[in-house]
C-alpha cells in the first residue's frame, strides 16, 4: 500500500519548469529521500505533496485519494494525512504565537476545540516539557524550535511527514538529536516520510529509498543500498563521490569526480538527457535523445541513461576519472 | 611546531619547500576577545593559542557560537569597535595586535586574507570581476590597467574558472554560487598573501560545487605554498583538507592535534562527541544510534575558572567545575581532567 503516489508530477512558474514529470511511491511507513542540488525542485516537489502549490500536470496520490486540484475546502478532510517541517526552525514559526498555539493549529484547523492534551502529548513525544506551550519561540534554540516544527507536523497524526531539509541548519550535535528523534519517531508512528535533503550522510542514516533529482526530473532512484552501494547514474555517482567522509585516511584516497559549476537553467534545460552539459561520459546521442527511466535491479531501482545496461552495469565516471587524473585531463 | 604533511588528494607530496625547521608564519598567543553589548559584556575568545606554518592548512572547528568567526576576524583586524582584542597575534614576527593602522593597512589583503561563507554579500553588484579583482591589485601594487586585466584573467584561471577571458567582463549576478566564492578567492590571493583565512568557504555551496571549491584551496596551498586557516564545522571537510586541527569549544581551544591523530584518537570529550554526532558512510538508523550532545554553547560574560563544557560533559569530575583545565601535550594538545583517552604523541 502506498502512502503517497506521485505520477508524471509537473509543476512550472511560468517559464521556470521547477518539476518537470516526476513519478514516485512511498510505501506505508517507509522514508523516501529526495536528493539533488539546489535548484533541482526538492522542495517543489514537497510543496505539491502538501498542496501548498497545485501542480500543473500529473497526479498527487495520498493514499486513498487524488487530492491534485482539491480545492481548499475540500483539502481540509486531508490535511489530517499528511504534514511538513521546513529546514528553517525561526522562519516558519509565527513569533506571535505560543508554542502551544503553533502546535495545536493544525487541531484547531480541523475543528477540533479540545487540544491542551494532545499539545502535551505531542511536546513529550518530541522530548519537550509540556511546560514548552507557554513560550514563545523566539526563546528556544533552534534544535527546540525544530521539536516544536515536528511536535505540530505530528500532532495530527499524519500518514505521511514531508520534511524539507530539517536539520540542515543545525549543527552536527543538535543535528543527531533531531535525527534520532525522526528515527524514533517514524518507527514508534509508523509514519512515511518524504526526506528533502543534500545532506547525503543524513540520507544514508535514515532513508530506506532514495530518489536523485536532476533539473527538475528524477535520474535515479531505488533501495538505499543500492543507491549507495552500486549507484548506476553518472550524477548519482558524482554527488556521492562528492560528499567528503569524516575521516582523513577514507577521504584522501578517494576523488571527487568534478562536474563544473554551472547547473543550467530550468527556464531552458539542455536538449536529450538534462545531464548531458555536465557528464563526464557522454555521447552523441545523450545530446538529442531524452533517456526514458528503466528498472535497473531489484526493490524497483529506477535509471534514466543510455549507457547503463538493464542488468545495471555501465559507466562508473568515479573510475573513468581515475584513469584520465594522471594526465592532468580531468582536474 | 610543525606536522608531517600529509598526502593530498591527487597524490603529490604538499609544497616543495620544507616547512620542518621554518618559524611559523603565523604564530597567536593569548588571544582573547570580548564585545561590550547592550546586555553586558561577552566573552567570546579566551586565551587562544596556536600557530600555522609555512604551507600548512589549520582547520578550526566547533558547533556554530564557539568562536571561530570571532577568533579568524581578530587575525585579519576585521572586528567591530564594539570589540577589546588582547594578546599576541604575530605574522611573520610582525605583532598586529595593537599596531598602527599604516602597518594594518599594508598588511590586510596583501599578507593576511579573508574569504567569508556568503561570496555574494562581500562582492560589489555594480562592477565586473575583472575590475573587483584589478581594484586589489591597483591598490596593492600600483599595476596598469591593462597589466591589472592581463592579472585578473590568470588569477581566474587559477582559481579554475572556465573561459576566464571572457568571464572577466562578467557581473557577480551573471555567475553561479560557486563561480562567485572563485572570484572571492581569486581577489583574496591576488596579492600572493602568506596567511589565507577562509571562513566556512563552502558551507553554502553544495557538495558537487564544494569539492571543486576544496581543490581550488588546496591547488594554492600545493602552488603558492599559502598557509590556510580554514573555519568549518563540517568534519568531511577537515578530513579532506587540514593538516592540523584545533577544535573550540565556548571561547576556548580544547583539543589540536595533526588531523590523522585527531580522527583516530579523539582525546577531548567534546571532540569526540562531535565524531560521534556524525553520522558517516555506513551508518543506519536500523542499527546505529547517533551520539547527542545535550545542551548547548553557553554566551558567557566572563570565563570562569572551570571547564566551560562540564555542563554537557558525560565524564565531567567534581573537579571540573572548580578549576579550568589548560592544554596540554606536546603535539596533540588536550585541555581536560578527564580525557577520553591519554594523548598519545603522534610518531
Ligand atoms: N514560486 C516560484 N516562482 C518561480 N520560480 C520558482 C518558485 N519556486 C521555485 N522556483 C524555481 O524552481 C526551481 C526549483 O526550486 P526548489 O526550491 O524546488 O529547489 P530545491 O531543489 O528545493 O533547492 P534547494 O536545495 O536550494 O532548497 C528553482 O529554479 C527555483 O528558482
Ligand atoms: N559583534 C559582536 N557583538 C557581540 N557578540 C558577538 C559579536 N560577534 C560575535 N559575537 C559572539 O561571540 C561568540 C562567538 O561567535 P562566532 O565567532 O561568530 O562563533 P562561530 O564562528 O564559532 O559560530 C558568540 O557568542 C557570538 O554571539
Ligand atoms: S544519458 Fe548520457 S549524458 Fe545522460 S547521464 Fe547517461 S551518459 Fe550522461
Ligand atoms: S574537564 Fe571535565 S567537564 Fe571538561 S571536558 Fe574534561 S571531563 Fe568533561
Ligand atoms: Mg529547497
Ligand atoms: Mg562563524
Amino acid at each position: 500500500m502506498n502512502a503517497l503516489e506521485l505520477t508524471d508530477l509537473v509543476m512550472h512558474f511560468g517559464p521556470v519548469r521547477a518539476v518537470d514529470g516526476v513519478s514516485l511511491r512511498i510505501r506505508k511507513g517507509t522514508v523516501v529521500a529526495l536528493v539533488g542540488e539546489s535548484g533541482s525542485g526538492k522542495s517543489t516537489v514537497g510543496r505539491c505533496v502538501v498542496r501548498l502549490l497545485e501542480p500543473t500536470g500529473g497526479t498527487v496520490r495520498l493514499a486513498d485519494a487524488d487530492i491534485t486540484h482539491l480545492n481548499r475546502r475540500q483539502l481540509r478532510k486531508h490535511r489530517r494525512n499528511v504534514s511538513i517541517v521546513f529546514q528553517d526552525p525561526a522562519g516558519s514559526l509565527d513569533p506571535r504565537l505560543s508554542v502551544g498555539d503553533i502546535v495545536s493549529e493544525p487541531l484547531r484547523l480541523m475543528r477540533q476545540r479540545d487540544t491542551a492534551g494532545p499539545v502535551a502529548d505531542s511536546l513529550r513525544r518530541v522530548g519537550l516539557r509540556p511546560e514548552v506551550a507557554q513560550r514563545s519561540p523566539h526563546e528556544l534554540s533552534g534544535g527546540q524550535r525544530q521539536r516544536v516544527s515536528i511536535a505540530r507536523a505530528l500532532i495530527s497524526k499524519p500518514s505521511l511527514l514531508v520534511a524539507d531539509e530539517p536539520t540542515s541548519a543545525l549543527d552536527v550535535s543538535v543535528q543527531a538529536s533531531v535525527l534520532n528523534l525522526l528515527a524514533d519517531l517514524q518507527r514508534d508512528l509508523g509514519f512515511a516520510c518524504l526526506f528533502i535533503t543534500h545532506d547525503l550522510s543524513a540520507v544514508e542514516y535514515l532513508a530506506d529509498e532514495v530518489a536523485v533529482m536532476y533539473l527538475g526530473q528524477l535520474v535515479e532512484q531505488g533501495p538505499r543500498e543500492r543507491i549507495f552501494g552500486v549507484p548506476a547514474h553518472p550524477y548519482t555517482q558524482a554527488l556521492l563521490s562528492a560528499a567528503p567522509v569524516p575521516d582523513p585516511t577514507t577521504q584522501r584516497a578517494r576523488r571527487p569526480v568534478l562536474l563544473g559549476d554551472d547547473l543550467p537553467s530550468p527556464i531552458d534545460p539542455p536538449s536529450g538527457c538534462r545531464f548531458h552539459t555536465r557528464c563526464p561520459v557522454a555521447v552523441d546521442r545523450c545530446r538529442t535523445v531524452v533517456p526514458e527511466s528503466r528498472v535497473i535491479g531489484e526493490g524497483g531501482h529506477r535509471v534514466a541513461c543510455h549507457l547503463v545496461n538493464d542488468d545495471g552495469t555501465g559507466p562508473d565516471v568515479r573510475r573513468t576519472q581515475d584513469t584520465t587524473t594522471d594526465t592532468g585531463a580531468a582536474r | 611546531m610543525s606536522m608531517p604533511m600529509p598526502k593530498a588528494n591527487n597524490g603529490s607530496a604538499g609544497p616543495g619547500r620544507s616547512s620542518a625547521s621554518a618559524a611559523p608564519v603565523l604564530r597567536v598567543r593569548d588571544l582573547s576577545v570580548t564585545f561590550r553589548t547592550e546586555d553586558g559584556r561577552i566573552s567570546a575568545v579566551d586565551n587562544v593559542d596556536f600557530e600555522v606554518a609555512d604551507g600548512e592548512v589549520l582547520a578550526v572547528v566547533g558547533e556554530s557560537g564557539c568562536g571561530k568567526s570571532v577568533t579568524a576576524m581578530s587575525l585579519a583586524g576585521l572586528l567591530p569597535r564594539t570589540a577589546t582584542v588582547e594578546g599576541s597575534v604575530q605574522l611573520d614576527g610582525v605583532e598586529l595586535i595593537g599596531a598602527g593602522k599604516r602597518t594594518l593597512r599594508s598588511i590586510r589583503g596583501r599578507e593576511i586574507a579573508y574569504i567569508f561563507q556568503e561570496p555574494m554579500t562581500s562582492l560589489n553588484p555594480v562592477f565586473t570581476v575583472g575590475r573587483q579583482i584589478g581594484e586589489v591589485l591597483g591598490v596593492h601594487n600600483g599595476l596598469s590597467r591593462a597589466a591589472a586585466r592581463r592579472r585578473a584573467v590568470e588569477l581566474l584561471k587559477l582559481v579554475g574558472i572556465p573561459s576566464a577571458e571572457r568571464r572577466v567582463d562578467d557581473y557577480p549576478h551573471q555567475l553561479s554560487g560557486g563561480m562567485r566564492q572563485r572570484v572571492m578567492i581569486a581577489m583574496a590571493v591576488a596579492c600572493d598573501p602568506k596567511v589565507l583565512i577562509a571562513d566556512e568557504p563552502t558551507t553554502a555551496l553544495d557538495v558537487t560545487i564544494q569539492a571543486g571549491i576544496l581543490d581550488v584551496l588546496r591547488e594554492l596551498r600545493e602552488r603558492l605554498g599559502t598557509s590556510i586557516v580554514l573555519i568549518t564545522h563540517d568534519l568531511g571537510v577537515v578530513a579532506d583538507l587540514a593538516d592540523r586541527v584545533a577544535v573550540m569549544y565556548a571561547g576556548r581551544v580544547v583539543e589540536t592535534a595533526e588531523v590523522h591523530d585527531l580522527f583516530a584518537r579523539p582525546t577531548h570529550p567534546y571532540t569526540a562527541g562531535l565524531l560521534g554526532a556524525s553520522p558517516s558512510a555506513g551508518r543506519h538508523a536500523g542499527t546505529d544510534r547517533l551520539n547527542e550532545i545535550p545542551g548547548l554553547v553557553p554566551v558567557l560574560a566572563e570565563q570562569p575558572d572551570a571547564c566551560t563544557f562540564a555542563d554537557r560533559c558525560p565524564r565531567a569530575l567534581d573537579t571540573c567545575t572548580t578549576k579550568q583545565p589548560l592544554l596540554t601535550g606536546d603535539a596533540h594538545q588536550v585541555a581536560c581532567w578527564n580525557p577520553v583517552r591519554e594523548p598519545v604523541e603522534a610518531r
